[in-house]
C-alpha cells in the first residue's frame, strides 16, 4: 500500500493507563458495581473489553460478565460495501437484562457501529442501562451518538485512517495515525 | 475470503476456500437461532421466492425459516396452484417472479441443470434446492457442517454414502464437497443403483455395506426413493434392508463409533431401523436444525453483496 506516513498516537504504557482510568470511570458512575456488564464489539472491542474486565477486577475484586458482539447482521451497508463482509461471532451468554451494559470499541467515528451494536443488544434484552466506552474518539459523527468513556480525543481529518493496534491482534500496542488512507475501513 | 457468486447452483463450480466461507458463515448464524429474539436484520427489505416445482416440505420450510430470520420476505409458489400448469415455461415464471422485484429465487426443480438455465435469465440470485438427480447444494453443505461440528475437520474423515447413489443429487453434491475438503467418501449400493463411472468423482465403490462401513467415521444414509422411479428394478424393500439397512447390529460390527446421518424424510425400516434412527449415533435432527444455519448463510452469501456478480 506505499509508504503513507504513520503517526504514533498512543504507546503502549499509555494505552494501559488510559484502560485503568477508564474502569475507575466505569465503577464511579455505577455504584452497583454487580450490575456491571461488559461487551466488546468485534475485533478489538473484545480485547479492549477483556482488558477492562480484568482492570475492573484488579480495582474492585468483581469480574464483570464479558461479552462478544458482531455487528454484521445489522451493519446499514451490507449491500453497499460491495463485497460480504466476513462474519465473526457473537457471544453474550448471560443476561442483560436490567443490567448496567459498557458497549467497548476501539475507534469512535461516524457512529454507525454504535448504532447497529444498539439494535443487536436490544434484541437481546432490556438493559438497565447501555453506556459506550472507546478507546480513540475521532469525531466526523453521523449519527447523533455520543461516547461515555473516551481514552483520548484525536482531531482528525477525513482522508486520515486511525488504526489501534492491540497484543492479541496485532503484537503491539499502539494508536497510530495514517496519512492520506481515507477514513472509512 | 471474500464471496463473489451472484449464485448457488452447486458444490461441483465451488472452491474449497468458498465451501469453506459458507461453513464458517454458518457457524456464525447457529448462534442467531438460540437467542430469544431469533433474528436479524442482515436481508431486511428483501424477498426471497420459494419456486418449488417438486414436492418438499422439509427443505422449503428450512429455506423459509432461514430467510424470515435474516429478515426478509418469503413467498411460497405453490406450482400445482400456479400457471405453469397452463403452459409457462421456467423462464418466464421466473422473469415474472423477478418483475416482482424478488432478490433472491430458491428453486427446487425435476430436470438437472433447471436452476443453472434460471440463473442466466434472471438477475436474481438464484439458489438450487435440488435440480433433478443432479445437485442439492444446500443439503450437502449441511451434513457437511454437522459434521465438522462432531469431528471438528472434514480433512482426513471417511465417510459412506449409502443408497440410491444413482438417482441422487444428495449424495452428488456431498462427494463434490466432501473430496474437495479432504474427506476419503466410499459409496455403497446395491450394482444397479450405483452410477457408472463414479469412481471418476474420486470416490470407492462397493456394494457390501458391511465392508463399505468398517472404520468409517461418519454414514450418510439415503433415503430410497421409490416414489422416482418405478420402472427402476428396485431390490425388494426386505432385501434391501437386510443387505443394506443400517441396524445397530451393521454400525457394531463396523466398528461402533460412527455418526448417522440422513438427508429425510426416513424410511423406518427400508435404509434405516428406528434403533439406529432414534439412537446416540444419529444427528438426523442435529442437521434439520443445522439447516437453517447453512440456509441462511447462503441467501445472506448471495444476496448480502453487491449486484451484477458472475
Amino acid at each position: 500500500m506505499g509508504n503513507r506516513e504513520e503517526k504514533k498516537i498512543l504507546a503502549a504504557e499509555e494505552i494501559h493507563r488510559i484502560l485503568i482510568r477508564l474502569s475507575h470511570q466505569i465503577l464511579e458512575k455505577n455504584p452497583k458495581a454487580s450490575d456491571i456488564v461488559l461487551v466488546g464489539i468485534q475485533t478489538r472491542g473484545v480485547y479492549l473489553a477483556r482488558r477492562v474486565q480484568a482492570s475492573i477486577n484488579d480495582i474492585a475484586g468483581l469480574l464483570p460478565p464479558t461479552g462478544i458482539l458482531d455487528i454484521t447482521f445489522y451493519r446499514d451497508d451490507l449491500t453497499a460495501v460491495g463485497l460480504n463482509p466476513i462474519v465473526k461471532t457473537t457471544d453474550i451468554n448471560f443476561d442483560i437484562n436490567e443490567k448496567h451494559v459498557v458497549l467497548v470499541d476501539d475507534v469512535f467515528f461516524t457512529g454507525r457501529t454504535t448504532r447497529a451494536a444498539l439494535d443487536e443488544l436490544m434484541d437481546f434484552g432490556r438493559p438497565q442501562k447501555i453506556e459506550l466506552l472507546v478507546l480513540v474518539d475521532r469525531g466526523h459523527r453521523e449519527l447523533p451518538i455520543r461516547a461515555d468513556f473516551v481514552g483520548k480525543n484525536i482531531p482528525t481529518s477525513l482522508k486520515e485512517q486511525v488504526e489501534v493496534r492491540l497484543k492479541e491482534s496485532d503484537g503491539v500496542d499502539e494508536v497510530v495515525v495514517i496519512e492520506g488512507s481515507g477514513g472509512y475501513k | 475470503m471474500n464471496w463473489k457468486r451472484k449464485d448457488l447452483l452447486g458444490l461441483e463450480e465451488l472452491s474449497r476456500e468458498e465451501i469453506v466461507a459458507i461453513l464458517d458463515t454458518a457457524a456464525s448464524f447457529k448462534e442467531v437461532s438460540t437467542r430469544e429474539i431469533k433474528k436479524v436484520p442482515a436481508l431486511r427489505g428483501k424477498t426471497v421466492v420459494n419456486l418449488f416445482y417438486e414436492p418438499s416440505t422439509r427443505t422449503r420450510v428450512s429455506f423459509e425459516v432461514a430467510a424470515k430470520r435474516l429478515s426478509a420476505d418469503v413467498i411460497n409458489v405453490a406450482i400445482e396452484t400456479s400457471s405453469v400448469r397452463k403452459g409457462e415455461t421456467l423462464i418466464d415464471t421466473g422473469r415474472n417472479i423477478e418483475a416482482l422485484k424478488a432478490d433472491v429465487i430458491v428453486m427446487r426443480h425435476s430436470s438437472s441443470g433447471a436452476a443453472a438455465i434460471l440463473a442466466k435469465k434472471v438477475n436474481a440470485n438464484v439458489v438450487n434446492a435440488g435440480d433433478g438427480w443432479h445437485e442439492h447444494p444446500t443439503q450437502a453443505l449441511l451434513d457437511m457442517f454437522t459434521l465438522k461440528e462432531k469431528t471438528g475437520e472434514i480433512k482426513g474423515l471417511k465417510v459412506c454414502i449409502i443408497g440410491d447413489i444413482a438417482h441422487s443429487r444428495v449424495a452428488r453434491s456431498n462427494i463434490w464437497g466432501l473430496t474437495k475438503l479432504g474427506a476419503e467418501v466410499i459409496v455403497c449400493a446395491p450394482r444397479m443403483l450405483i452410477p457408472p463411472e463414479i469412481e471418476k468423482m474420486g470416490v470407492k465403490v462397493s456394494s457390501n455395506a458391511d465392508k463399505a462401513i468398517r472404520g468409517v467415521d461418519a454414514v450418510n444414509v439415503l433415503r430410497m426413493q421409490f416414489e422416482r422411479d418405478e420402472k427402476t428394478a428396485f431390490p425388494q424393500r426386505l432385501e434391501y434392508y437386510k443387505n443394506f439397512g443400517i441396524t445397530k447390529e451393521r454400525l457394531h460390527k463396523a466398528g461402533g463409533n460412527i455418526i448417522v446421518m440422513h438427508p429425510g424424510p426416513i424410511n423406518r425400516g427400508v435404509e434405516i431401523s428406528s434403533e439406529v434412527a432414534d439412537g446416540p449415533n444419529s444427528v438426523i435432527l442435529e442437521q434439520v436444525t443445522n439447516g437453517i444455519a447453512v440456509r441462511m448463510a447462503v441467501l445472506f452469501l448471495v444476496a448480502g453483496g453487491e449486484k451484477n456478480r458472475t
